[in-house]
């Protein structure tokens, strides 16, 4: 027995001790550091997200400024902690010279204070709380915020007949944004907010919710969900029979996710939502982009998280071009402020004195369009920028 | 209310489908089979790939989940599950929590981590209400057809167990495995049929919730805790115990986040510890019973 | 040989003990690029410990063992974001809360089979996954727990970035309640939980207070696992309800049935060897890792633990 153990003993000491690795420090890299949930409940955005920067590479070469570009990838499976140890081992073992992606609110907040002591740019390309860009002065945002897209519907309902509304949230940063901002400005406009529910985040069960709902019988409900749970709100609010009750549907465009709405089967046609990016928007850069993101993913249709990304390693690039590898961080974070551009969702540019993004976000409603549902966009509301910001 | 009250009613018959193979298959084998989750999933999947990918109808899925799922349970009853039998507790938890992480990880692989949409065919979305106000019974169509097809599989599992010979020899097989073998009754085959039925009706369950509670990979860790509780509140001797405490904890749940969101699963959880801690062995044990 | 020679000799410490020992410190400034992983895999160990107090030397099996570990870990987080930042008084406020909560949770273990506990203790850590996650104008809630600035260690040592102050704190805490822990199984107390572990009727026949030492050992093990949450969310900066989670308590149980159940340094070999494990095949495919830690558990369970370690024993007949 006694031998066991001293074997184990020195087998495991033996082990910890040839782990050693020296890494080979490269001057002509340029690393990025992609942190994205691969599994887990968010594995959609990650696997858009992923996608949507190898695209940007594959258009536009991996050599820039006479650096070549490399995009280290790790799956942080949602987790915060697990996407901050993966964030100081990528800064401190790869010495990557800039962090991107951040699946969810917590794992961008996690890693906020970690840019911040290694000085490394941190790209949101995700995350859609407003206070992530006060976490840190290194945060620059290429998705979107969730008080951008939420007033534009309060801004709508009430021109069409909509006073009374429920609102029905996922219980997490955004969701808190998008219930207080979308309230703040329907009242504004007169309208009623008459109840406010909110969803757990984790393992959310919509029926009594829905229930709920329907007893308090508004002209409308707004939803905000992340992205992947919008089909089962849309089941749960057609089998209660809300939509036959004459309750209205109105949502952020996370519901009526552009990797799901196709399945989503006709009760879906109608809905309207405000969001910043549609697969469908009628300009000949996204055409271009929606065809080879589809045509390099089986098919996969574009999200708004997958523009995110692209859009992110957009503002690396350009970033990076501008300050030709000198200065570090510090450079490379002055260069990603204030660049103005276009994107496939329309026209956007960096806000330099917030790091946040600024853009147009669009009104849309599903509708069939060539066989598959589409979100079209029918009404713009230009150069929003995100009302969150307490700084 | 009374939706509620149906509503809860229906989650509870779906629970004790869900979960009768186990309470069986515990009382009997001794084996705390964490796994059980797992074979749920194993049906769903099977009923929703079918219908997606080689548009089976949905009544003719039902029937294939069950026998896919009871095949899957004879094999690894055989193969993997008889060794364990006679090893402590510890060992067969970790042993099925393997396998949960295993099935996880597979179905996660193979069909991805999205929660899948099903298409329900026509007859069955829809709904009835009937009265109005407060006393309206709001009836969804797909659980008034859960709530019938969880009644008649219980009828008929009291039917089995009481009325038919191998009913008898189960009976016997869980009150003392011993005597019942010295008897001359087949253990061995009373266990793969058991087990096989059991994880069969799982994959039933697992196939009519999947409309109702959602079917991703994370599934059985998601319901696992359900189905404990199911079992050990309502015991393992009988059908009718774990019958009562499935419909107990549906009502509860349902009720809870309905009436008081903010505390919603609290309720349910506080319930089986207080339940627990109270009668240990279960609420509905018969005096003398295991 | 004597008994008491015997006795005497089985509470020695082996050469081999102090270079484990001397390794695990020396490797944070010999592996720098490592301390974090070091870090981690100390915490983790001293988590393992706590659950060997109550599995290997009681018979105890928990599936909510996180819930003592992320009441520690909030605690500490808590107190350092909101009253002062001192890593080692955070600790001690940690371990506080966690055995107070221990205490508590121990009158639901005192009665029923292994499954009633077994339900008893998975409830327990989800009512406490649910109360983090309620009481989130207090933890942060799914958000998790930002801003928790640790301040320097003993006055002098700061959290850098390279996380070696934080392998070198959580190693010392491991060893101090390791040592601790080694005091407790080898007295006549840690005799008695063996006692009660075998067969707690002739336990209580020879007039063993069953219930008090059960309430006793639960309370400890769940104080040194409030411990081992307090060191990770300090030298992490960050709460989050992950600490809670189901998997974490079923992940410290793998690991302990990895290194050995029943054997104070199981859990700290289980640990090394599940991170390093983890590490090694996350970074080959970081997806489904866990298919391969469920394969290992069951081949683990149908080969059994004694004979996987020993690769000649897998073919041929059985010897002995």
């Amino acid at each position: 027995m006694q031998k066991r153990q001293l074997l184990r003993a020195t087998a495991a000491a033996a082990l910890v001790l040839s782990t050693g690795l020296t890494a080979m420090a490269q001057d002509n890299v340029f690393k990025i550091g992609l942190i994205l949930p691969m599994t887990g409940q968010q594995a959609t955005t990650g696997r858009q997200i992923e996608a949507a920067a190898k695209l940007y590479m594959a258009q536009h070469g991996d050599t820039v400024a006479g650096k070549k570009v490399q995009l280290i990838v790790k799956d942080d499976t949602s987790l915060p902690d697990v996407t901050r140890r993966l964030a100081q081992e990528l800064v401190v073992n790869d010495k990557v010279n800039v962090l991107a992606g951040m699946g969810i609110t917590p794992s961008a907040m996690a890693t906020a204070p970690l840019a911040t002591q290694s000085k490394t740019p941190l790209v949101v390309m995700a995350a859609a709380t407003s206070s992530i860009t006060e976490a840190s002065p290194y945060v620059v945002r290429s998705s979107f915020t969730l008080p951008q897209v939420s007033v534009a519907l309060a801004d709508w309902a009430p021109k069409n007949g909509i006073k009374k509304v429920v609102t029905l949230v996922s219980d997490y940063g955004p969701g808190i944004d998008a219930e207080k901002f979308f309230n703040q400005r329907l009242t504004f406009n007169g309208g009623q907010v008459t109840e406010a529910l909110r969803v757990p985040l984790r393992n959310p069960d919509f029926a009594p919710f829905l229930q709920k709902v329907r007893d308090a019988k508004p002209d409308a409900l707004f939803v905000f969900v992340p992205s992947g749970a919008g089909a089962a709100v849309m089941k749960q609010f057609l089998e209660r029979g809300l939509d036959k009750a004459g309750i209205k549907l109105i949502a952020t465009g996370d519901v009526t996710d552009d990797d799901q709405l196709n399945d989503m089967g006709d009760g879906a046609l109608g809905v309207v939502t405000s969001h910043h990016y549609s697969a469908a928007h009628p300009s000949a850069l996204n055409k271009k982009f929606v065809a080879e993101f589809e045509k390099a993913n089986k098919g996969l249709r574009p999200n708004f998280m997958a523009v995110g990304g692209y859009d992110g390693m957009r503002v690396i690039y350009e970033a990076l071009k501008t300050t030709k590898g000198a200065g570090g961080g510090d450079a490379l974070l002055a260069a990603m402020k204030g660049q103005v551009f276009e994107s496939p969702r329309g026209k956007v540019f960096i806000d330099a004195q917030t790091r946040d993004i600024v853009q147009d976000v669009y009104l849309r409603k599903v509708e069939r369009v060539n066989g598959q549902l589409y979100n079209v966009e029918f009404d713009v509301i230009k150069d929003v920028k995100d009302p969150g910001k307490t700084k | 209310m009374l939706t509620i009250l149906f509503d809860g009613v229906a989650y509870g018959m779906l629970l004790f489908i869900l979960a009768v193979g186990l309470a069986v298959t515990m009382g009997l084998m001794n084996f705390i089979n964490l796994a059980h989750g797992a074979f749920a999933m194993v049906g769903g999947y099977i009923t929703v790939l079918l219908m997606q990918r080689l548009g089976v109808p949905f009544l003719v899925c039902l029937p294939l989940a069950f026998i896919g799922t009871a095949l899957l349970g004879a094999v690894l009853e055989r193969t993997l599950y008889r060794p364990l039998y006679h090893k402590p507790h510890l060992e067969q938890v970790l042993f099925s929590i393997g396998l949960v992480f295993m099935a996880v990880a597979s179905v996660d692989y193979f069909v991805g981590s999205t929660q899948q949409i099903m298409q329900l065919p026509e007859w069955l979305k829809g709904r009835t209400e009937i009265g109005s106000g407060a006393w309206m019974l709001g009836m969804g169509h797909y659980r008034l057809f859960i709530i019938a097809v969880c009644a008649a599989l219980t009828i008929g599992l009291q039917y089995v167990l009481t009325k038919t010979r191998f009913g008898s020899r189960l009976r016997a097989s869980v009150d003392d495995q011993r005597v019942a073998a010295g008897m001359g009754i087949n253990v061995n085959i009373v266990f793969l049929s058991t087990f096989a039925f059991g994880s069969g009706l799982a994959g039933l369950g697992g196939a009519l919730g999947a409309e109702v509670l959602g079917l991703d990979p994370s599934f059985p860790l998601k319901f696992m805790i359900y189905f404990l509780i199911v079992v050990a509140v309502g015991g393992t001797s009988s059908i009718t115990g774990p019958l009562l405490a499935a419909l107990l904890l549906g009502i509860a749940d349902v009720a809870g986040k309905y009436y008081i969101p903010k505390l919603g699963a609290f309720i349910v959880y506080s319930l089986m510890i207080v339940i627990l801690i109270w009668r240990p062995q279960g609420l509905f044990v018969r005096k003398g019973g295991k | 040989m004597n008994p008491q020679n015997t006795l005497l000799q089985a509470r020695s410490f082996r050469w081999w003990e102090l270079v484990f020992w001397l390794l695990a410190f020396v490797a944070p400034f010999a592996l720098p690029s490592h301390a974090l992983i070091i870090n981690e895999i100390a915490i983790v160990a001293l988590f393992a410990l706590s659950l060997d107090l109550i599995l290997g030397y009681t018979g105890i099996v928990s599936l909510g063992h996180a819930a003592f570990f992320g009441m520690g870990g909030y605690a500490a987080a808590l107190f350092a974001k909101h009253v002062m930042p001192d890593p080692l008084v955070g600790l001690a406020v940690g371990i506080a809360a966690a055995t107070v909560l221990g205490a508590v949770a121990s009158l639901t273990i005192m009665r029923g089979t292994d499954l009633t506990r077994l339900m008893v203790t998975l409830g327990v850590g989800l009512i406490m996954l649910e109360l983090a996650n309620k009481l989130d104008w207090l933890t942060g809630g799914a958000d998790g727990l930002q801003g928790v600035m640790m301040g320097p260690l003993l006055g002098k040592f700061e959290f850098d970035l390279y996380g070696r102050t934080a392998a070198w704190y959580s190693l010392t805490v491991l060893l101090v309640f390791f040592l601790i822990a080694r005091r407790i199984v080898q007295s006549p107390f840690g005799a008695t939980l063996k006692a009660i572990r075998d067969n707690r009727l002739r336990a209580m026949a020879i007039g063993i207070p069953v219930t008090a030492k059960l309430a006793q050992v639960y309370t400890l093990a769940a104080a040194l696992a409030g411990a081992a949450g307090a060191l990770l969310t300090q030298t992490t900066g960050f709460a989050s309800l992950d600490l809670f989670e189901f998997h974490r308590s079923a992940d410290v149980m793998l690991i302990l049935v990895i290194g050995g159940v029943g054997w104070l340094y199981g859990g700290i070999l289980g640990a090394v060897g599940f991170k390093l494990l983890q590490d090694l095949i996350s970074s080959v495919t970081p997806q489904y890792w866990t298919f391969w830690i469920g394969l290992f558990l069951v081949v683990l369970v149908l080969v059994g633990r004694d004979r996987l370690f020993r690769p000649w024993t897998w073919w041929g007949g059985r010897k002995a």
